[in-house]
């Protein structure tokens, strides 16, 4: 089987990496390059605990070929803390208590910031909106969404 | 597995080349949203995927004369963010944004949601209200054709191997003209339609419907179009007889199946009540544009 060659950027570094055309972004996030926060929950897109960003756009990761991401930009979880400064994100989760397992969590930050990148703003209802194609199956939504407007009122200097 | 090939296309000639020379199956790739999930699964085991978001002009929108070209690969997000396509067709903006969370909406197209050929598919019955056109690239050529003439059966189009969709197009609107989408699903967000219904309507200075179209989804193998509910609106103001012809009439076209979701019986009933209130929509939507 031939290996496609695909140069990208990942978290602002150029990348390369080589791969078959079945596998999705997700497998080579996690199996080649070894970023391994973005988890694989469903492999169906129900989830959201794969959730990066390609040029801003926030998708699922087990629902793109790796091959696609030739010349993008890709954000994973891996780029949002500033060496050992967490993002007020990251902070604010701590700070509520908004996980208990974690499986879920990568993929609620790296939604809950595509959100706040372009909604600096959101109404709670927005953000139940915004993540609802997060599932989480320990902790509930409630402090969850605490968090992210905790964290949405930091960033705004509120 | 067998061996799978992929391949991004530059340009429209290529693609149609590579589809109509493969010599096992070939999937188009636009979103991916149903396709993958299709691929893990192995519900489908393509031997050629043709990716074609490398083609240009083939995501995105263009406004020409009023009339709207919304390229296949175009995805939900970046149609939810067309403030001009929105004011013009909101009804069609809607449903495109029901399918599916923030992240599938980032990748789902519209052809994609089209071709996947489900019946509960959101952005078909408002694009047939509509009457939007798609324009197919095949090896003999291109050709435009009805939107409703696309899907045959679930998981059934009228393509042909060679043939995938290139782009869509929004007719001008005529004064006081708009459109509505409504689903009834058991939950409020992702989750997959038990009944839709687009209503696009064009009323007279007077508030009289001049023109309607009404079409039902997931109460049967494909979308279908209801007449005789644009009937029971034509001539008329969104009056109580017009109403509960458009009920009758939206029950009447139902030939739905009984599964987890609903039943024949619940599905029929709720596509009158949401025919209705979609309507209700169109008609005040229609009537704040005089």
């Amino acid at each position: 089987m031939s290996k496609h060659h695909v140069s990208t950027t990942i978290n602002g570094e150029p990348t390369e990496f080589l791969c078959e055309p079945q596998l999705t972004l997700l497998d080579v996030l996690r199996d080649e390059l070894h970023l391994t926060g973005s988890k694989e929950g469903c492999s169906s897109g129900d989830c959201g605990a794969c959730s990066v960003t390609v040029d801003g756009r926030l998708v699922c990761s087990c629902l793109m070929l790796a091959v696609e991401a030739e010349g993008h930009a890709i954000e994973t979880i891996e780029g949002m803390a500033r060496g050992h400064d967490l993002h007020p994100l990251q902070r604010k989760f701590l700070e509520h208590a908004a996980l208990q397992c974690g499986f879920c969590t990568p993929g609620l930050l790296v939604a809950a910031k595509a959100l706040l990148d372009r909604n600096p703003d959101p109404t709670e209802t927005e953000t139940r909106y915004w993540l609802a194609g997060n599932l989480c199956r320990c902790t509930g939504y409630d402090k969850v969404i605490r968090a992210v407007l905790d964290a949405a009122a930091e960033l705004r200097g509120a | 597995m067998p061996m799978l090939s992929y391949i991004a296309p530059s340009t429209v000639d290529e693609a149609v080349r590579l589809l109509a020379g493969a010599s096992g199956a070939a999937k188009v790739l636009s979103g991916g949203t149903d396709l993958l999930v299709q691929l893990r699964s192995g519900r489908t085991k393509p031997d050629l995927i043709v990716d074609t978001k490398r083609i240009p002009g083939i995501s995105g929108i263009r406004e020409q004369d009023g009339a709207f070209v919304i390229g296949a690969a175009t995805s939900g997000a970046v149609i939810g963010e067309c403030e001009a396509l929105k004011d013009a067709w909101p009804g069609v903006v809607e449903a495109a944004n029901l399918i599916g969370s923030t992240q599938i909406q980032g990748r789902a197209s519209l052809a994609g949601n089209l071709c996947n050929a489900s019946p509960a598919a959101d952005s078909v019955p408002p694009l047939i209200a509509a009457r939007a056109t798609c324009v197919i690239a095949g090896a003999n050529g291109r050709r435009e054709v009805p939107v409703e003439s696309i899907v045959t059966g679930p998981g059934r189009t009228s393509l042909g191997p060679d043939e995938f969709v290139l782009e869509f197009h929004l007719p001008k609107r005529p004064p006081r003209s708009a459109d509505a989408y409504l689903r009834f699903i058991p939950r409020t967000e992702m989750d997959i339609a038990v009944v839709g219904a687009a209503v696009s309507l064009t009323l007279d200075p007077g508030g009289v419907c001049t023109d309607a179209r009404i079409v039902l989804g997931a109460v049967a193998p494909t979308a279908v179009l209801v007449p005789e509910g644009a009937a029971a609106l034509i001539g008329r103001k969104l009056d109580e007889t017009a109403v509960a012809g458009l009920d009758k009439a939206a029950r009447g076209a139902c030939k739905p199946i009984d599964d987890k979701r609903g039943t024949i019986e619940y599905r029929t009933k709720v596509a009158g009540v949401l025919a209705r209130r979609a309507a209700t929509i169109a008609y005040q939507r229609a009537g704040e544009r005089r």
